[in-house]
């Protein structure tokens, strides 16, 4: 990779160590909402990222014109603006997935981890760790709904993506999918174990 | 009467906004540390959808669905600018949300200062904004039904992140595996209080 050591670091940082779901609690609605099945949960992922990533550029191009006053509602209007975008385009691609993502598309605008890195690093930095920056916390954040979304189609409906993954003997010998790994408490409690694992490997993020 | 009586149950406690769909769950999560604070930021964001709900109604209903424009003239039925929503709604918010910084800045500088970046960032609340798009999925017969369900959603999330506070405050007490401690228990507790909200599921009225 021709990437600089700096550069690297920007990009997989948040994978795992500056996650932005597990470690700055950003995102988490959607994170929560849309991960009952794997396929939403990666097209999630994947607008997310092209979202935060492109309006990072934007914000990092404009971010010595924004009077620092309104720069909220100009984060807003720049983002409500890709999210427009993204939402048009899924409603011609990818309908059935655009209908069960229902109001999360459009919540992606109030999406956390798109404000957050951009206060936090697209108001000070240059076009190019922004990008960056927007890519790796988006895939981040698509990494993590892609575990939920993985275990949670898996142990509810016992599919990945729709085709049937556990073998019909299983179901002979009396396994039953848990219904309420479909429900939404379970996604918390998921994400509650996804955290106690990443934390008792990394033992410099726990909380006092 | 009772269109308006089942909205705000069903609002409240079967729709609930966290427990159902998540929604605000960054605040929730970060400021559910004790209970004045977020019955602070609760009452904040109920009064937010209260005052934002009735007005992104009107402006759905006459200036962004499909047709809604007829009353300018028969030449703009056909004009459909819903794609414009998302814009338009979120204006709305963050000029609100300006506006109830500033009271609270004037009248309440105590807790100004304890809600601290929250209160700018209600504007990016989900809750705030998902009651807005929840209102334009549901379609409403009227703008009363509109105002009653923000009220009800609001009052929903106040229920919740109070909730939660008070657990929280009793939780520094307990002993806790290193590794759940903060966030992780917090996630568990929702969960939790998530399975006893859907009980009311079933509810009718």
């Amino acid at each position: 990779m021709g990437l600089s050591n700096k550069s690297k670091e920007i990009l997989t940082g948040p994978f795992s160590k500056n996650n932005p779901v597990i470690i700055q609690m950003l995102g988490i609605c959607s994170a929560l909402a849309v991960t009952s099945k794997l396929e939403p949960s990666i097209v999630m992922g994947i607008s997310v990222t092209v979202v935060v990533a492109f309006a990072n550029v934007i914000i990092s191009l404009l971010r010595n014109t924004i009077p620092n006053r309104i720069r909220i509602i100009v984060q807003l209007v720049v983002a409500a603006a890709l999210v427009t975008i993204v939402s048009e385009v899924l409603k011609a691609f990818a309908f059935d997935v655009n209908k069960q993502l229902s109001v999360f598309v459009g919540l992606i605008v109030t999406n956390c981890i798109l404000m957050g890195r951009l206060e936090a690093f697209a108001l000070g930095n240059g076009p190019w760790e922004s990008f960056l920056d927007g890519l790796g916390n988006g895939l981040g954040y698509g990494l993590i709904l892609v575990v939920i979304g993985f275990f949670r189609e898996l142990f509810g409906s016992g599919t990945l993506l729709g085709y049937p993954v556990i073998p019909e003997v299983f179901y002979q010998w009396g396994y039953v999918n848990n219904g309420l790994m479909i429900l939404p408490p379970m996604a918390l409690i998921v994400v509650a174990v996804i955290i106690w694992v990443h934390r008792s490997r990394n033992k410099d993020l726990q909380e006092n | 009467m009772e269109e308006l009586l089942s909205t705000f149950v069903r609002a409240v406690f079967v729709d609930n906004m966290i427990f159902a769909y998540y929604l605000g769950m960054c605040s929730f999560l970060a400021v559910s540390k004790n209970v004045k604070t977020a019955l602070g930021l609760g009452i904040a964001v109920t009064f937010i959808l209260v005052c934002t709900l009735p007005i992104n109604y009107m402006l759905e209903n006459y200036v962004l669905k499909e047709g809604a424009l007829s009353w300018l003239g028969a030449g703009y039925a056909e004009v459909n600018l819903s794609f414009l929503s998302f814009l338009i709604f979120i204006a709305v918010i963050a000029s609100f949300t300006q506006l109830v910084e500033m009271v609270v800045e004037r009248f309440a500088p105590a807790l100004y200062a304890s809600l601290g970046i929250f209160l700018p960032l209600i504007a990016v609340n989900c809750a705030i904004l998902g009651g807005s798009l929840f209102m334009q999925q549901k379609a409403f017969a009227h703008v009363g039904v509109a105002t009653v369900y923000g009220l009800g959603s609001g009052l929903g999330w106040l229920l919740a992140i109070v909730g939660m506070a008070a657990i929280r405050e009793k939780l520094t007490y307990s002993n806790i595996p290193k590794p759940l401690k903060g966030l992780g228990i917090t996630f568990i507790i929702t969960g939790l209080m998530g399975i006893g909200f859907m009980c009311f599921s079933g509810l009718k009225i």
